[in-house]
């Protein structure tokens, strides 16, 4: 510890927090609830199992390859790498997103990419430059927990649209659509994570691909595609992202170097059309003037040593097998009322249990057991997924994922059985056969619009 | 004065824990103490014999910190420390035993049932709810007997609420209570020694009078101190506070949360170690009476030192 005096703040009193209270905008009035946020600390604990984050390995990131190219950067760009830069970003790190999205088929104009500040800040800036309060944006049910606050804090209204196994269901969106006509409204952008989606783990069709492409040409939508787990595919064949499908026109990409290379070095990327770009250039200037320098210049030499292909390939490798692990360890520990997504790629499972589980009250008994997991709730804006949870299988070895899943399969069970001695309903006694074919259910798994629920 | 805070531990309520801890650590270095910060870890017992403090401020919350356990461990350690003694700690933290006791001490609380787990597990206790409706009657609130803030805590509106809402609350604790909903005006009164604080009073936003959660955010719920009530009824509000205080034993600090309905007071909890955060109650309550944080730490302090003037 530092012998610097402590730099505490004095602490405010219950008068001054009225006063406060009375200075706060209306868009913080969003903000998750603080006993879900004490359990969510909890989670941090030291001795906690936790497949709740988000994180990606970084732990066989090449050390030697990190050391010779910041020394590099120091030695002959210092000046430069420690200046500011322009707000869009160098052309050389637009050069490197160039390629990556080459990868998957894409060929953006440099000239319409926008460096961010990781691919959150590209969430962030979309919204501030097309939401005003009050109006509808439209993204999956679950979504990508972290873009709620987002749409939150511009006061939008935020629709959700069902996914199954094969992401959103795209009849689903036209009656959506068909309802905001009706009132004389227009939602301002689709947000959609198309692969390998966070929380859920699916990946959207190629019939539904097209078909959401076409539906954004024929009424003239901006749908935002936020693609950071594109190249993280473990099996299956290679979809085209929507932006392919679309050239660009009516389809907005969301880019990011966090699950590909390192999420501490926060750049992201937009991919917009011009007259989008310009809103979007400007409200990077307020927000931060520019992407970090230091940062960029490591991407540049990173990718000059061409050997990024083959960290993704190591990575690709690490999570299959942690993948599989958890899938194993469902299928042995998860009681036969459970269903869970089998995603090809990614980095998390989508796990429901039966309806009268509620996986934030679950956590808690979860965490007596030392493991965490991020209740259903947190990808909802209206409170539903209350029966399911994410699961993330990049951050713990298949060690720690097995034994965390055994843990989590325990908790389960003990209520799946404590429900059936309350209402007679013994528990199903089905044999492991049926619950190692999950796969079968998962049809079923993430509408959630269950008879009886979703009303009280 | 050299002073142990102690703080965070297991508990689900370890975030407010350090946030309370952090707070009474800037309160006493103000005051010109010598403040040593101690996580309820492993390595407790071994801090606390390596440093001797003269007193320990206790700022733990749930179980291992408001349930006796560290209070016992200091007992042990022959050092001083603040709030409830270990047997106060111990009936506060379960809200089952609370309840028997302050009915046993004739004060006002809530009809209910407690449920272990193993009585539906192993002895059929499903059976037994059939009798609730009758009993208790609709809405009820299912609530783990041990547990803090509104965790677990669910709103059963019919029949068909209960076995969801037990088998949520039984997540946190092998123990659940069900209590029949008393509707009226939520109360808190804080108690300094044996002086009651003046009364502090949560009013739900409209739409969020079911919603437990909404308790504990500001925006949410507004808290009013002094709360308006009338002489009758400040006095009788007060009185079942201070009755419940002392019937369960504590000294030094508590808070004692009340519903005031149309059959008067009715004590729902008492928190052995409430919050002391920048929204908590207590805190609020000796800003209401005049007093300073720092002030009310020194004397939490003084009431732990002098025990028999508590």
């Amino acid at each position: 510890m530092s012998d610097l005096p402590h730099r505490r703040r004095a602490h405010v009193s219950s008068g001054d927090l009225e006063r406060y209270a009375g200075l706060f905008a209306q868009r913080t009035k969003v903000m998750r609830s603080s006993a879900m946020r004490d359990l969510m600390a909890v989670t941090a604990r030291p001795d906690v199992i936790s497949l709740a984050g988000g994180l990606p390995d970084t732990s066989t990131f090449p050390a030697a390859t990190f050391a010779a190219q910041m020394t590099r950067i120091a030695q002959e760009s210092a000046a430069k790498a420690l200046q500011y830069g322009p707000t869009e970003g160098f052309r050389e790190t637009v050069d490197c997103i160039v390629e990556v999205m080459g990868a998957e088929g894409m060929l953006p104009d440099p000239e319409d990419v926008i460096v961010t500040t990781g691919g959150q800040q590209a969430i962030d800036l979309l919204c501030k430059a097309l939401l005003d309060p009050g109006d509808a944006v439209i993204c999956e049910a679950p979504t990508y927990p972290g873009a709620i606050p987002v749409f939150c804090s511009y006061e939008a209204e935020t629709i959700q649209i069902e996914c199954d196994a094969d992401g959103m269901r795209i009849e689903e969106l036209e009656a959506a659509l068909e309802r905001l006509d009706s009132e004389g409204r227009r939602p301002k952008m689709i947000y959609s994570v198309p692969s390998f989606q966070n929380p859920a783990g699916v990946t959207m069709s190629l019939e539904r691909r097209q078909r959401l492409v076409e539906l954004a040409r024929s009424r003239e939508l901006l749908v935002v595609e936020d693609n950071p787990y594109g190249l993280l595919r473990f099996g299956g064949d290679p979809l085209p992202p929507l932006y392919q499908l679309d050239g660009g026109d009516f389809v907005v990409y969301i880019g990011t170097f966090s699950k590909i290379l390192s999420p501490g070095i926060r750049l992201g990327w937009a991919v917009t059309p011009p007259p989008v770009m310009e809103k979007v250039v400007l409200g990077k200037q307020a927000s931060d003037l520019c992407t970090s320098t230091l940062t960029q210049y490591f991407v540049r030499e990173y990718f000059a040593e061409g050997r990024w292909r083959e960290y993704i390939e190591s990575l690709v490798g690490i999570y299959r097998d942690r993948r599989d692990a958890m899938l194993e360890a469902l299928r042995t520990h998860f009681p036969p009322q459970a269903s869970w997504t089998e995603p090809e790629g990614g980095l998390f499972i989508w796990a429901t249990l039966p309806p009268y589980i509620d996986t934030s009250d679950l956590l808690a008994k979860a965490l007596r057991e030392d493991v965490a997991f991020v209740p259903g709730q947190a990808a909802y804006v209206d409170g539903r997924g209350r029966n399911s949870m994410r699961l993330n299988f990049s951050a713990g070895n298949e060690t720690e994922i097995r034994e965390g899943i055994r843990r989590i399969g325990k908790v389960i069970a003990e209520q799946v059985e404590l429900y059936g001695a309350l209402t007679g309903e013994r528990p199903a006694t089905a044999s492991r056969v049926e619950a190692n074919e999950p796969q079968a259910e998962v049809e079923n798994v993430l509408p959630f619009r269950k008879t009886g629920e979703g009303g009280a | 004065m050299k002073v142990a805070v102690l703080k965070g531990g297991r508990s689900l309520e370890r975030g407010v824990s350090l946030r309370s801890g952090a707070r009474v650590e800037d309160a006493l270095e103000r005051l010109g103490h010598g403040v040593l910060a101690l996580e309820a870890d492993g390595e407790l017992v071994r801090k606390l014999e390596a440093e001797r403090p003269d007193i320990a401020f206790v700022a733990m919350h749930g179980t291992g910190g408001e349930d006796g356990t560290a209070q016992e461990l200091l007992e042990i350690l022959g050092i001083p420390f603040t709030g409830p003694g270990v047997a106060a700690c111990a009936r506060c933290i379960d809200k089952v035993l609370a309840k028997h006791e302050l009915r046993t001490a004739g004060i006002p609380t809530p009809d209910w049932f407690a449920f272990n787990e193993t009585a539906f597990r192993e002895l059929g206790a499903a059976d037994a709810l059939g009798g609730l409706e009758e009993r208790l009657g609709f809405p009820l609130v299912v609530k783990p007997s041990r547990g803090g803030s509104a965790l677990g805590v669910k709103f059963a509106e019919n029949w068909f609420d209960v076995p969801e809402a037990l088998v949520s609350a039984f997540s946190y604790d092998d123990r659940v209570l069900l209590e029949r909903f008393v509707d009226g005006r939520e109360l808190a009164v804080s108690v300094l020694g044996s002086e009651p604080l003046p009364v502090v009073e949560a009013i739900p936003q409209s739409g969020d009078s079911y919603d437990f959660e909404a308790r504990y955010e500001i925006g949410r719920t507004s808290f009013v101190c002094p709360a308006e009530l009338s002489e009758a009824e400040a006095a009788s509000v007060t009185g079942a506070a201070l009755s419940a205080y002392e019937a369960l034993g504590c000294s030094g600090f508590s808070r004692v949360d009340l519903i005031l309905g149309a059959a008067g007071p009715q004590v729902l909890e008492v928190n052995a170690i409430p919050g002391l955060t920048d929204t908590s109650l207590l805190p609020q309550a000796a800003e209401a009476a005049g007093m300073s944080f720092e002030q009310l730490v020194e004397k939490i302090l003084d009431l732990a030192l002098t025990p028999a003037s508590a």
